[in-house]
């Protein structure tokens, strides 16, 4: 999965949407630990910015 | 380095503060730990609130923080003919004020403050520390430096992104239809009615609305939440609201002067929001109204009883579960419970009514002198038009 860190606003609405809490965000970084990601594509959808994406997403 | 309060506060939104001003107020040793520079910014807010709760946080509207004053709100449906109109003292949850919500948040740090409370910015909380189990304090990095700060009470106030409610294992987890993805643009040079705050229903916003929150004459924050399960592709609450904006000509003309994203709860009370040692308010713990999305005013409400719970708990010496349930989770439940849960049901009915649906109750609502907001006189305005629509409404008496 990539974050494209021009687009993210910081806004953790991904964060607290991801069921098994696998993202982490500070103010200047976000990180998805894919081990424990479970595709749902709940982070990908909420992104108010369009700034997730996945390979396997659609 | 080690450091030990009574109190650790993690978030200093409207929550957190309340919280650490109310716990400072009662003579504890209360720390709140903010992870941004610089609190309240960047906003993630429609910054539209109701007078009606400012009292019961002891709040007095500042100048410094009321950006505009409004009359009232006006519904509108798809089909924009005609609207609801919602004079302020009936028009519920979210109308009053529009705020600066930056200047509102550190307004409310200060206040903590100046009870005595500690504030450390640009310090995350990194993960909590546990003795036997149970959570004794948290991992802070604060600015830059690696520190372990040890309390009696911890109390997340950490918002909708919350990580204490999950670390310390309260189960806070929002299903899909009761998330809410939202984006806001502070628009400039656009027409407006300054005197209401406006909210569009349909399908404009599946799930959700489009709010129109008045700042100034040609000024306001026009913004989108759209339900999580209604949206199936990457990016696709900007485009409606993108679309929306490109619709209205009075919009369209607008620039945009800040961009505003985020993500609500709508869901009913969750079963929990304490642990041992640790009390969850505002966003983390969820109690965000479901039909208008307005989470400050509960914010602030339960930072103030958790403020006062934290005393409670610590001078009877037990910070147990089962005592935070009594004197803190009990209290928010009497307060929300049953409004949250009606206004969820309200809000599921809602997000699945055609358009058409929505245009024949809004033109039956506006036709009507409404004197009170109840279900009932609601109900009697649409019985009397369109009597076929009524079937559809009766269970939510
Ligand atoms: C787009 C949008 C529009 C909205 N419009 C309205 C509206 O018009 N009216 C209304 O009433 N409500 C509105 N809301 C909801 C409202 O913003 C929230 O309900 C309110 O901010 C909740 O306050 P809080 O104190 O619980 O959390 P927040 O205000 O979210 O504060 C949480 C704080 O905790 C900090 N934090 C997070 N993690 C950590 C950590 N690990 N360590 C330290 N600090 C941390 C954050 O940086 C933040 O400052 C809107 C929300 C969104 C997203
Ligand atoms: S939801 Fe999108 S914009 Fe917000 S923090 Fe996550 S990736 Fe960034
Ligand atoms: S796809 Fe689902 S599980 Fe994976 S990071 Fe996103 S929200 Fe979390």
């Amino acid at each position: 999965m990539k974050v494209d860190t021009s687009k993210c606003n910081y806004c953790g609405a991904c964060v607290g949407s991801c069921p098994v809490n696998c993202i982490f965000l500070d103010e200047t970084r976000i990180v998805i630990d894919e081990n424990s990601c479970t595709k749902c594509g709940f982070c990908i959808r909420v992104c108010p910015m369009g700034a997730i994406s996945a390979e396997w997403f659609e | 380095m080690r450091y030990e309060y009574d109190v650790l506060v993690i978030g200093a939104g409207p929550g957190g503060s309340m919280a650490a001003r109310y716990a400072a107020r009662k003579g504890l040793k209360v720390l709140m730990v903010e992870k941004r520079p610089d609190i309240g910014s960047p906003v993630r807010c429609g910054e539209g609130i109701s007078k009606s709760w400012l009292p019961e946080v002891e709040l007095e509207p500042q100048p410094i923080w009321v950006s505009n004053e409004v009359e009232g709100a006006r519904i509108f449906p798809p089909d924009e003919k005609t609207f609801i109109k919602l004079s302020a003292n009936k028009a519920g949850n979210e109308v009053g004020y529009i705020i600066e919500r930056d200047k509102f948040d550190k307004y409310l740090a200060a206040l903590a403050a100046r009870e005595g409370a500690d504030i450390w910015v640009k310090s995350p909380a990194i993960s909590l520390i546990f003795e036997d189990k149970k959570v004794v304090g948290a991992r802070i990095r604060r600015q830059g430096e690696v520190v372990d700060v040890f309390a009696k009470i911890i109390i997340g106030a950490d918002g909708f992104e919350s990580q204490v409610g999950r670390w310390a294992k309260i189960n806070t987890m929002v299903k899909d239809r009761d998330i809410v993805s939202c984006i806001e643009y502070r628009m400039v040079g656009i027409d407006i009615d300054k005197n209401f705050t406006d909210f569009y229903l349909g399908s404009c916003a599946p799930g959700g609305y489009v709010w129109v929150f008045p700042k100034g004459k040609d000024e306001a924050n026009v913004g989108i939440g759209v339900a999580l399960n209604k949206l199936k592709k990457s990016g696709e609450v900007k485009k409606y609201l993108d679309d929306f904006i490109e619709r209205h000509p009075g919009l369209k003309k607008g620039k945009t002067i800040e961009i505003i994203t985020g993500a609500v709860s709508t869901c009913p009370v969750p079963q929990s929001i304490v642990t041992d040692n640790v009390m969850l308010v505002g966003d983390a713990a969820r109690l965000i109204d479901p039909i208008t999305g307005g989470g400050v005013a509960n914010a602030c409400i339960s930072g103030r009883l958790a403020g006062e719970a934290a005393y409670e708990a610590i001078r009877s010496k037990n910070t147990s579960k089962e005592f935070l349930k009594e004197i803190y989770e009990k209290k928010v439940r009497e307060k929300l419970e049953r409004k949250h849960l009606r206004n969820w049901f309200a809000k599921e009915k809602l997000s699945v009514l055609s358009d058409e649906t929505l245009n024949k109750l809004v033109d039956a609502i506006s036709s009507v002198e409404l004197t009170s907001i109840s279900v009932k006189s609601l109900l009697d305005a649409v019985q009397k038009k369109y009597p076929e629509l009524v079937k559809e409404f009766e269970d939510l008496i």
